[in-house]
């Protein structure tokens, strides 16, 4: 069933769609993450405009993660002060990052540092969850103690605050930085941001696993709600269908998800997920690498 | 030379003999959401006052242009490493739709100077003024807009397209894909006798978004922020909801 994308101003098949959503939401739900980080890109695949792409997954984010965190308000496992710390960086961050955003687009670069920034921070991440993760299983499996968290830099810092949830006193500026940069990153990417703030989280901040992935849902509703807001204000590039689509295929899939999820042990959830992060950069590095079939694009000028 | 003009106007007047009637299977194209492109079915006649001249065959060309609109061709090259847009031009006003049907080969049915002057097939109804300023070579950038346009479906030229029966009644059909712009689509007829226009008729059809798509898009670009809060409404309900049917489906 082919439907039209009032915004998108494309007509795509809507199975496809809920498919997409369906299969991403499965992915997210087991991982933690929003998915935008895949989803994204492969709404540039189907010949969903780029900008499009990026407003409208930003609202998708919104459900898939409100689905999320209502689970994890449930178990308590929600640290809503460093979540409160982490959204003020967002929400400034965010602005940012659509300004940034909105200069690009006029200079035609936008796809390239959607791009670009795709390839850095997943190769990035996703090496380091990979190598970490393969040390992690090797400590189990001789039998050894995980590493306790030790006292590094980051505690030398002024404005120390208390978060009991997490069991940490430290201060808030490295919170705050990670907000601002994660907001950023959720405005020219499409993303929430989950698979940089997760491990950020874990290994800047020595926030305690179980409640990170919660933490991380609940700031990354604002900030993707914000972009959403920001984008449907500025470029108008909020397709609402699309959306819908998404995301009913996505809250549907991530409630499986979870459910996969809660099955695996945390090393080998880790380890999939940095393979899958890497994939997804070897491949845009590859788009980047080798030389495109069209070397021309054509993109209309927006505002006549 | 004014004299001879006149004297020639003179001779092509009674060639105007030739007028086209014409009907349209729709003058309206309504973008719903189960919109998938649309064929716009053309069908005509020609009236004459007196016989058939029988010196040229008489040729039909439809043309059907979206609205012009500016677009920008950039030209990616390779810059350490990687790909990346390197120049572009700004192209003041291209269709963005654009269907020619002829009954006949293109250079049996108009000539270069009528081409001109009625601006008929792409390559003339895209319009770069100051290309040469922008970029050293903007005839690549205009034959990579047109290629990638008519990849698209939304540039083509369908020669021998147009059924003309006894050079009194034509028919040809016309595909509009999915992804079109709203607008007046002008839409023009000729017909040419030995390369040379005789007769031109031109009538307009309105594509248009409706219902729901209407009532998006217009919220959209009149209250954004209504509209993104919207967006985050039916977003936070869909999550919400899903979370509650699920739990519903767990201890139920």
């Amino acid at each position: 069933m082919m439907i039209y994308l009032p915004i998108a101003e494309v007509s795509v098949n809507a199975f496809l769609l809920l498919g997409l959503g369906g299969a991403v939401g499965v992915l997210s739900g087991m991982f933690g993450v929003g998915g935008g980080f895949l989803m994204t890109p492969l709404l540039f695949f189907i010949g969903i405009p780029p900008a499009v792409a990026v407003a409208t997954e930003a609202n998708q984010i919104v459900a898939s993660s409100f689905s999320g965190v209502l689970a994890h308000l449930r178990r308590k496992t929600v640290d809503l002060r460093m979540g409160t710390v982490l959204l003020i960086g967002g929400l400034a961050g965010a602005a940012l990052g659509v300004g940034v955003f909105n200069y690009l687009k006029s200079l035609g670069q936008v796809d390239l540092l959607v791009k670009l920034c795709y390839v850095l921070f997943l190769g990035i991440i996703g090496s380091l969850m990979f190598v970490e993760s393969l040390n992690a299983i090797r400590k189990t499996k001789s039998g050894k103690p995980p590493a306790r968290k030790k006292h590094n830099w980051i505690h030398g810092l002024p404005f120390k605050m208390r978060f009991r949830t997490s069991g940490l006193y430290i201060s808030v500026i490295p919170p705050l930085i990670v907000g601002v940069l994660v907001g950023i990153l959720a405005a020219i990417m499409g993303v929430g941001g989950g698979f940089i703030m997760v491990p950020a989280m874990i290994y800047l901040l020595g926030m305690p696993t179980k409640v990170v992935v919660g933490t991380s849902l609940f700031q990354i509703i604002f900030v993707t709600g914000f972009t959403t807001l920001l984008h449907a204000t500025t470029n108008y590039t909020v397709d609402m269908v699309l959306a819908v689509l998404l995301l009913v295929g996505g809250v549907v899939g991530a409630q499986f998800g979870t459910v996969i999820g809660s099955k695996l042990k945390a090393e080998q959830l880790r380890i999939l997920l940095a393979i899958m992060v890497l994939a997804v950069c070897g491949k845009l590095a590859l788009d980047l690498l080798i030389q495109p079939s069209e070397l021309y694009s054509v993109g209309v000028v927006e505002g006549h | 030379m004014r004299w001879l003009l006149l004297i020639l106007t003179l001779i092509a007047a009674p060639m105007r003999a030739e007028e086209v009637v014409l009907g349209l299977s729709q003058d309206q194209v309504s973008i719903s959401t189960n919109f998938d492109g649309s064929e716009i079915t053309l069908y005509g006649a020609i009236k004459r006052e007196e016989p058939i001249p029988s010196d040229e065959p008489l040729q039909v060309l439809v043309a059907i242009s979206g609205p012009l609109e500016p677009v920008t061709v950039r030209r990616k090259d390779r810059r350490l490493g990687i790909w990346v847009n390197v120049d572009a031009l700004s192209v003041s006003a291209a269709p963005s739709f654009y269907a020619i049907a002829t009954s006949a080969p293109w250079s049996d049915v108009i000539n270069e100077a009528d081409d001109l002057r009625h601006t008929i097939s792409i390559p003339r109804a895209i319009r770069s003024v100051g290309a040469w300023s922008q970029v050293a070579e903007p005839q690549s950038f205009i034959d990579a807009l047109i290629r990638i346009r008519t990849d698209n479906g939304l540039y083509a030229l369908k020669e021998n397209a147009v059924e003309l029966r006894d050079s009194t009644l034509f028919t040809t059909s016309i595909r509009m894909p999915a992804n079109l712009t709203e607008g007046d689509y002008a839409t023009r007829i000729f017909l040419t006798r030995g390369g040379k226009v005789v007769s031109k008729y031109e009538t307009s059809i309105e594509v248009s978004k409706v219902g729901l798509e209407r009532w998006l898009f217009n919220l959209s670009r009149q209250q954004p922020l209504v509209y993104g809060l919207l967006s985050l409404a039916i977003a936070i309900a869909a999550g919400w909801g899903a979370s509650a049917a699920f739990r519903l489906m767990r201890t139920g």
